[in-house]
C-alpha cells in the first residue's frame, strides 16, 4: 500500500499512544533503573549520586557470579531439556495428526500459559513433597523416598510447567508450515527417515525451534518461582537475589546492578539467538 | 495415511503424555480444593467445602479479588486501546525507526517480571505513586499491550487491503474508513484481546507483588500464602483463579476461531 508521506494527525493518532505509554511506564523505569544503580543508601534512604561502588561491591561479591553462572546454567539447562521433550510433541501434531486434532491442541496448549502460573508451581509441590503423591506411590512399590523437592530437579519441573507449553506451540507453528513436498522429496531420494527429521525437517522449522528455546532462556532465567518454591530458593539465582535485596536488606541500588546486569545477559542472547534464526534463509 | 506403523502409536501416546503434565497441575488444584486432608496427599480424605468456607468468609481475599477485578478491566481497556492502535499503525504505514517502534512495542515480555517490578517500584515510589491501584494498572498495561497488538495484527492481516482504499474512493474520510471499515472488521479480535489481557493482568502476580503495596490482588494474596505454610485455602482460591483465567482464555480463542475458522486454509 502507498502511502501519503507527511504527518497526519490521523495518523498521529493511532501510532501515538503506544510510544507514549512505553517511554513514560516501560523505557523511563529501566533507564531510572540504571541510575540508581550509581545511588547511595544512607540511614536507609536513598541518595541520588554518581558512584560506582555498587558495582565494584556487587562484581566483587562471590556469591554474585556464583548466582550469575548458576542463573545461566539453569536457564540452558532448562532450554535444551524444554525444546528436546516438545519437540516429539509438536512434530507427532504437525504431521501425524488431523487438522482438526491439530486446531485442538493448539487451543488447549495456548490456555495454560495463560493459567495463574503460581497455583501450578503450588500443584507440583503436591506431588514432589517428600510425603507427596509420587513419594507415596513409590512407596508402595517399596521405592524412595527420592527428594524431588528443593533441588534442580523441582525448579526443572517448574521451568517445564511454566515453558513447555509455548514451545510446543512454537515449534508447531514452524513445523506445520514446512511444505511437504519437500519432506515427500527426501523421501523419494531415498532419505531415511530420522535423517528427514533432522536434515530437511528440523532446518526448515529452524525459526521456530530457536524462538522456543530463546523464550524458555528468557523465562526461566528471569523467573524466581521454580527455584524459590521447588528447588527451596537456596543457593539462590539472580531474580532470588534481587529480590532478598530489595524486600528485605533496602539495598535497591545493589539489586539494581542485578538487574541491569541480567538485561544485559538477555539482550546478548537474544541478538545472537534472532541472528541465528535468520541467517541465510528466511 | 493408510497404514498406521507402531512408532505413531508411540507418539500419540508421547503427546497425550506431554498434555497429562500440563494439565495434572491444574486439575490437583480442583481435587484438594474439596478434599478434607490439611495435608494435601494420597490416598484422599473425604469431599468437603470447607476451605472454599474459609475463603469466603475471609474479608482480605473479597478484597482482593474485588481489587483484581478493578485492575484487570482497566488494564483490559487500555491495553487493547493500545494494542489496537499500534496493530492498525503497523498495518498501514511504512516509516523510518519502524523496527524500533515495534520493538518498543512488543519488547516488555521478554524483560523478567521481577526486575520490571523493581523498575517500577524504584520510580513510582520516588514520585509517590506507588501502593496504589492504579501503579499496577499502569505496569500491567505495559505488559499486556503487545498480547492484544498481537491479536489484532493477526486479524488485520486477514483484511483485504482494497476494503479501506474503497472506502476512501467513495469519499469516507480515514476517520470514517476507520469507523466503519476496520473497526467493524476487527471487532472479534478486539474482543478477544479485551478477554486474554484480562486474563494476563487477572494472573500476574511478580510485578504487582512489587508495587502493590496494601492494595493487594489475588495473585499477590497466594504469593503471601505460600510463603508461609502448607495451608489447602491456595487450592480453593487457585481454582477459582483457573476458572477465571481459563474461561477469558477460552473465550478469546473461541471468537476467534469462529471467525477464522472459515478463512484460513486446514492447519494453523
Amino acid at each position: 500500500m502507498k502511502q501519503r508521506r507527511q504527518v497526519t494527525l490521523y495518523g498521529l493518532t493511532w501510532s501515538m499512544p503506544i510510544v507514549v505509554w512505553q517511554l513514560i511506564f516501560f523505557v523511563f523505569p529501566l533507564i531510572f533503573l540504571l541510575l540508581i544503580s550509581f545511588w547511595l543508601v544512607k540511614n536507609y534512604r536513598m541518595v541520588p549520586g554518581f558512584d560506582t561502588v555498587n558495582w565494584v561491591k556487587m562484581f566483587s561479591k562471590g556469591y554474585f557470579w556464583d548466582a550469575y553462572w548458576r542463573t545461566l546454567g539453569y536457564a540452558g539447562v532448562a532450554t535444551i531439556v524444554t525444546s528436546i521433550l516438545a519437540f516429539p510433541c509438536a512434530f507427532a501434531l504437525a504431521f501425524k495428526v488431523s487438522p482438526k486434532v491439530r486446531r485442538w491442541a493448539l487451543f488447549f496448549l495456548i490456555v495454560p500459559f495463560f493459567t495463574s502460573y503460581l497455583v501450578r508451581t503450588y500443584s507440583w509441590q503436591i506431588f514432589l513433597n517428600d510425603n507427596g503423591i509420587f513419594n507415596t506411590l513409590f512407596a508402595l512399590i517399596g521405592l524412595g523416598p527420592f527428594q524431588l523437592l528443593n533441588n534442580f530437579f523441582g525448579t526443572l519441573v517448574g521451568y517445564l510447567t511454566l515453558c513447555l507449553p509455548l514451545v510446543v506451540v512454537l515449534q508447531l507453528i514452524s513445523l506445520a508450515n514446512v511444505d511437504r513436498t519437500l519432506v515427500e522429496a527426501a523421501h523419494n531420494l531415498g532419505c531415511g527417515r530420522l535423517r528427514t527429521v533432522f536434515q530437511v525437517i528440523v532446518p526448515l522449522a529452524k525459526i521456530g525451534i530457536i524462538l522456543g528455546a530463546v523464550f524458555t532462556f528468557i523465562l526461566a532465567f528471569g523467573d524466581f518461582v521454580s527455584p524459590y518454591y521447588l528447588g527451596g530458593s537456596k543457593p539462590p539465582t539472580l531474580s532470588i537475589l534481587i529480590i532478598d535485596t530489595t524486600k528485605s536488606g533496602q539495598q535497591w541500588p545493589r539489586a539494581a546492578v542485578v538487574a541491569v546486569v541480567m538485561i544485559l545477559t538477555l539482550l546478548t542472547i537474544m541478538f545472537a539467538a534472532v541472528g541465528a534464526a535468520y541467517r541465510k534463509r528466511t | 495415511m493408510s497404514m498406521r506403523p507402531p512408532r505413531h502409536f508411540l507418539l500419540r501416546g508421547y503427546v497425550v503424555l506431554v498434555f497429562i503434565f500440563v494439565f495434572t497441575p491444574i486439575l490437583t488444584s480442583f481435587i484438594f480444593s474439596v478434599n478434607s486432608d490439611r495435608f494435601p496427599t494420597i490416598p484422599l480424605g473425604h469431599f468437603t467445602t470447607h476451605w472454599y468456607e474459609t475463603i469466603f468468609a475471609d474479608p482480605d481475599v473479597w478484597d482482593a479479588f474485588r481489587i483484581s477485578g478493578i485492575v484487570s478491566i482497566s488494564v483490559a481497556i487500555l491495553a487493547t486501546f493500545i494494542g489496537f492502535c499500534t496493530a492498525y499503525t503497523d498495518y498501514r504505514y511504512n516509516f523510518t525507526g519502524k523496527a524500533l517502534y515495534l520493538s518498543l512495542a512488543l519488547l516488555p515480555p521478554t524483560i523478567p517480571l521481577v526486575i520490571m517490578g523493581l523498575a517500577m517500584l524504584a520510580l513510582l515510589a520516588r514520585i509517590n505513586m506507588s501502593g496504589e491501584i492504579y501503579s499496577i494498572v499502569v505496569s500491567h498495561v505495559v505488559l499486556c499491550s503487545p498480547f492484544a497488538m498481537a491479536v489484532i495484527r493477526m486479524r488485520l492481516a486477514q483484511i483485504d487491503p482494497d476494503l479501506e482504499s474503497a472506502a476512501w474512493n467513495l469519499g469516507a474520510s480515514n476517520w470514517r474508513a476507520m469507523g466503519e471499515v476496520i473497526v467493524p472488521f476487527c471487532r472479534p479480535a478486539i474482543a478477544s484481546a479485551f478477554l486474554l489481557t484480562a486474563a494476563v493482568s487477572f494472573d500476574e502476580f511478580a510485578v504487582a507483588w512489587f508495587v502493590s503495596g496494601l492494595n493487594k490482588t489475588v495473585p499477590v494474596i497466594i504469593l503471601e500464602i505460600l510463603q508461609g505454610n502448607t495451608d489447602p485455602q491456595i487450592n480453593a482460591i487457585g481454582s477459582i483463579v483457573f476458572i477465571t483465567s481459563m474461561t477469558l482464555v477460552i473465550l478469546a480463542q473461541l471468537i476467534l476461531m469462529r471467525k477464522t475458522i472459515n478463512q484460513t486454509a486446514a492447519g494453523i
